[in-house]
């Protein structure tokens, strides 16, 4: 029941401000509702008992991600506005209708997947996930199985680094 | 009333669409790049609730590696973005044209 509540709440949370998101005229707004949205998907982390990611998450998204996004919001000095010009050719609502159909085919999938499984699966109360600390036993498995997967992510996150020095550098 | 991963993956479903919405229907580049930032989280949620109910810890490893792959797609765009607006003065990604026609 408590679960129910939670899930009910974030869920409602997580939509409308991700609604927020995309629909404020305001740059800023936005980023503000988009820190808000991952402090509640972090709340839902914390619900799904994954302890150590909703850490990550406010630390690396809320903290790193969005202060990045912010920083170019103040970076970028619009004289006019950036929503002024339109082109001919954009076809705005054939968008809005294949996002549309998109969100049918996700629901479609869910509903007909979900339908054929037996309500057997429900979780067992005690797992491995509880037995020596969320944080412990996901450093164990970065280090052992995933191990290459994880060397492979950091030489990407230099890349990026480099990359994003040589690309923001003044030509002079 | 009980929750299954089922309410998860309806959730994540939802947070992705509105991505998607963002991304189509938005002009301002940096808004489209905050759309894609949601539909990652929207992966997430969908990766960590079945790590939950599976019991497997290897979703949440996922998550970590979507993460990262987060981080850098945010540096490097913001770079592109940073360095077409020192040319063209716009975020307005009807003007970014010049790649396309």
């Amino acid at each position: 029941m408590a679960e129910a509540i939670a899930f009910y709440t974030l869920a409602v949370l997580i939509l409308g401000l991700g609604v927020a998101v995309i629909t404020t005229p305001k740059t800023v707004h936005s980023v503000v509702f988009l820190v808000l949205n991952f402090l509640c998907v972090a709340v839902l982390y914390v619900v799904l008992r994954a302890e150590f990611l909703a850490v990550i998450q406010v630390l690396v998204y809320a903290g790193g991600i969005v202060v990045l996004y912010l920083f170019v919001v103040m970076l970028v000095n619009l004289k006019r506005a950036p929503e002024a010009h339109e082109d001919p050719r954009r076809l705005a609502r054939l968008g809005l209708a294949l996002s549309g159909a998109v969100l049918l085919e996700l629901a479609g999938i869910v509903v007909y997947s979900y339908g054929r499984v037996t309500p057997a699966s429900a979780p067992a109360a005690a797992g491995p996930l509880t037995g020596a600390g969320n944080t412990e036993e996901l450093g164990w498995l970065l280090y052992t199985d995933y191990l290459i997967p994880f060397e492979v992510a950091s030489v990407l996150l230099l890349v990026a680094m480099v990359g994003a020095i040589v690309l923001a550098r003044r030509e002079s | 009333m009980e929750i299954t991963p089922a309410h998860y993956t309806v959730l994540s479903a939802a947070l992705f669409s509105i991505g998607v919405i963002g991304v189509l229907v938005r002009r301002n580049v940096i808004i489209i790049f905050m759309a894609i930032e949601l539909m990652l989280n929207a992966v997430n949620i969908n990766l960590v609730a079945h790590a939950r109910y599976l019991e497997n810890l290897a979703g949440q490893v996922f998550v970590v590696f979507v993460i990262a792959v987060a981080a850098a797609e945010a540096a490097v765009g913001l770079g592109i973005l940073l360095a077409f607006f020192r040319n063209k003065e716009t975020v307005n990604i009807d003007e970014m044209n010049i790649m396309r026609w």
